[in-house]
């Protein structure tokens, strides 16, 4: 470790770096590897936002128009899993990567090698699964979900890709998650001590552990599916002794400690900008810590949520149900921490602290509608229709997102270097804002009617409230050009940014000048 | 830059050998979830050992109404049916059921019946002697077959259950056949 320190000690005052593509290639800096990170879920983001557009444009009419029901389906699956491991994961980790060695006051990453490994296996992975919707017989078809017996039995030829492409996207995870941690235990600045350390970096230091326990989980499963499906093993099978209730059992002990991994760094970035803009310190700073551990211990006994319907012992659905709720009492403290950090503070309404308000808001809508689900008697005419899809779209978009766009807002200046255009970032927020509730909210009374989820045609009676919600879906996309245009525009020039353009801003990150400079913290700043 | 923890190196090692524990972990959940079953009766299987020859009193001041189903899976065209829909029987007391199968194709095929009872619960108490369900069922073209369940009911049965269904799943099992449902196959030629 300490010989590459000296290196970089050299390079220091003059910010050297190799040019061209092999600065990027052969990059082991934290920065161009948050940087290529966050570029890469931006463009998966609008990746998956083309096939959200293609579902809502089937889905403005009754009937068939546009597209035929296995593509339908293949875009419901491939959408979920770009959004989920193209999009939301890579995002955390590009704002790790970036914000946590400035955070703790490190040079650099612990594993700057592994690094970007982590990072360049990922195009490939989504190379191999993007690829699979132009080959003959189509991409995966059986939801982000892959429940067997649809992905064995009755799964098209390219499962076999979609289960190595889950393979390198969960590899990818783990190393990034590795590296997290051993960044955060060895690197930290002296005097930075674990309770000292800015809640972004906590939640995150949990998220690492979280997706350490559950992705192998998930390249077990799908290496289930894979050999169920071409080596005749029957793990699901029943005619082979195999029971496919217990596939749903293993993919959701990773897939439930998995919306965690989506949300906890979320609150670990809110926890940084309403402070910020309130101009007071975080309420109740310990409790967070704790709250985050429990529900990241939580997240491990709540799994069978998901299958109430499979025919459970109702002694076994009140206890998933129990447990679920009891996961609304850590969240609870975290919504009430940030209001009580907000109460009568001097709050202004910069474009961060507008999407921090907005997820604190929204997300908790996205949490009520998440008890109501986990009541095992109501989760029985919840389950599969519009309301789970509106439950988790508010926990997943105006949750992960928001808090993925919050934190863009907040440290764009601090990465590019320049002001972005707050005109433009309050149009895109608020044409977020309408547009979003406008999307996802009509579809909490699609579902209680009974519309059901992953299916390409509907009962006529469900016709206007799907407009208004394909509508809603169409705005929501356009809006993100402006992110996208906002974001280029900054990137190549405008206001030159001070070191700490929010002036409630606390953490070593402000303390390095904007741009933060290649290599920062060679020397370990004093935490006092 | 302070080392404030071990190596970075020690870490690692522990955080991939916790990487590869959680992955053989998640193949440990396949026996787990088995045992967890037969001994909860969670999943609704029932025995596919013979059990023994019930040594029960029989239980004359309860009944219990046990009902069949039966369907066969994608790629079976056999008829498959139980001779008699429901059975009223007294815990501890023995009975036969036939069920029929006749393979209207023109090929020999070889099956194999996956039972299931709902509610889950029943499970426990549902004792086979004897099931066609232990064993493949080889059927030549257009045959068939009177295939017997011998069955008895625990007298520990809870007393809240009163009616549960057996249902039994074809799968075609042509490819999979075992060296005796072969021998059998042949025999009948």
């Amino acid at each position: 470790m300490s010989t590459v320190v000296d290196d970089h000690n050299h390079e220091a005052h003059h910010d050297h770096k190799p040019s061209g593509i092999t600065r990027w290639l052969f990059t082991t800096n934290h920065k161009d590897i948050g940087s290529m990170y966050l570029w890469f879920s931006l463009i998966m983001f609008f990746v998956g936002g083309a096939m959200a557009m293609v579902i809502r444009a089937e889905l403005f009419q009754p009937g068939l128009q546009l597209v035929e029901p296995q593509f339908f389906n293949q875009m419901t699956t491939v959408h979920g899993l770009v959004m989920i491991f193209g999009a939301v994961m890579p995002a955390f980790t590009g704002l790790a990567n970036w914000m946590v060695p400035m955070m703790i006051g490190a040079p650099d990453m612990a594993l700057p090698r592994m690094n970007n490994w982590s990072f360049w296996i990922l195009p490939f992975a989504f190379v191999i699964l993007l690829s699979s919707l132009f080959m003959e017989g189509g991409g995966p078809d059986f939801g982000w979900t892959f429940y067997a017996p649809l992905s064995t039995t009755y799964s098209n030829d390219s499962t076999a890709l979609f289960v190595f492409a889950v393979h390198i996207m969960g590899i990818s995870s783990i190393m990034g998650a590795i590296n997290v941690i051993v960044t955060i235990i060895n690197m930290r600045a002296p005097g930075m001590t674990y309770m000292k350390m800015p809640l972004f970096v906590w939640t995150w230091l949990i998220t690492a552990f979280l997706l350490i326990a559950v992705m192998p989980v998930l390249a077990g499963a799908v290496t289930m599916v894979l050999t169920d499906k071409y080596f005749g093993t029957s793990f699901f099978d029943a005619a082979g002794g195999g029971d496919p209730v217990m596939f749903q059992h293993i993919f959701w002990f990773f897939g439930h400690p998995e919306v965690y991994i989506m949300i906890l760094p979320s609150f670990g970035i809110v926890s940084a900008i309403i402070p910020a803009f309130s101009r007071k310190k975080l309420f109740g700073y310990s409790s967070m810590v704790y709250a985050t551990a429990s529900i990241a211990i939580l997240s491990f006994l709540v799994w069978a949520h998901h299958m109430f319907t499979t025919g459970m012992p109702v002694f076994a659905e009140l206890f998933f149900m129990y447990c679920t709720m009891l996961i609304a009492v850590p969240t609870g403290v975290k919504v009430f921490n940030w209001v009580a950090t907000m109460w009568r503070g001097a709050i202004s309404f910069e474009v961060p602290m507008l999407f921090a308000l907005a997820f604190v808001i929204l997300f908790t809508i996205g949490g009520f509608s998440g008890v109501m689900l986990a009541m095992t008697p109501v989760d029985f005419q919840y389950h599969d229709t519009y309301f789970v899809v509106a439950h988790f779209h508010y926990v997943l978009v105006t949750g992960a997102i928001f808090s993925i766009m919050a934190a863009s807002y907040y440290w764009l200046p601090k990465w590019s270097g320049h002001m972005y255009d707050t005109t433009l970032a309050r149009l895109h927020f608020w044409s977020s804002l309408i547009s979003v509730n406008v999307l996802f909210f009509p579809m909490h009374f699609a579902g209680l009617a009974g519309m059901p989820r992953r299916i390409p045609d509907y009962a006529v009676q469900f016709a206007d409230i799907n407009q208004i919600t394909s509508i809603g879906g169409f705005a929501f996309g356009l809006s993100q050009l402006i992110f996208l245009w906002l974001v280029i525009k900054c990137a190549r020039g405008g206001e030159k940014a001070p070191a700490k353009p929010w002036d409630g801003a606390e953490g070593l990150e402000w303390t390095v000048p904007s741009p933060a400079p290649y290599h920062t913290f060679e020397t370990p700043p004093k935490v006092e | 830059m302070s080392n404030q923890g071990p190596d970075n190196s020690k870490i690692v090692k522990r955080l991939l050998l916790t990487v590869a524990g959680m992955f053989a972990f998640g193949f440990a959940l396949v026996p787990l979830y088995n045992v967890f079953c037969e001994v909860t009766g969670f999943n609704g299987r029932t025995n596919n050992e013979p059990a023994a020859v019930s040594q029960h009193e029989v239980d004359k001041s309860r009944t219990v109404r046990v009902q069949f189903i039966t369907r066969t899976a994608q790629g079976i065209p056999w008829k498959f049916e139980p001779e008699i829909k429901e059975v009223r029987v007294h815990p501890g007391e023995v009975r036969v059921v036939n069920f029929l199968a006749s393979n209207p194709t023109r090929d020999d095929m070889v099956a194999q019946a996956i039972p299931s009872i709902a509610p889950a619960e029943a499970s426990l108490y549902l004792n086979k002697v004897e099931c066609f369900c232990f064993n493949q069922q080889p059927l030549a073209a257009g045959n068939d077959a009177e295939m017997p369940m011998q069955f008895y009911i625990d007298p520990e049965i809870p007393d809240h259950i009163t009616t549960f269904t057996l249902s039994y799943t074809l799968y075609d099992m042509t490819a999979n056949a075992t060296p005796e449902s072969l021998a059998l196959l042949e025999s009948t030629e």
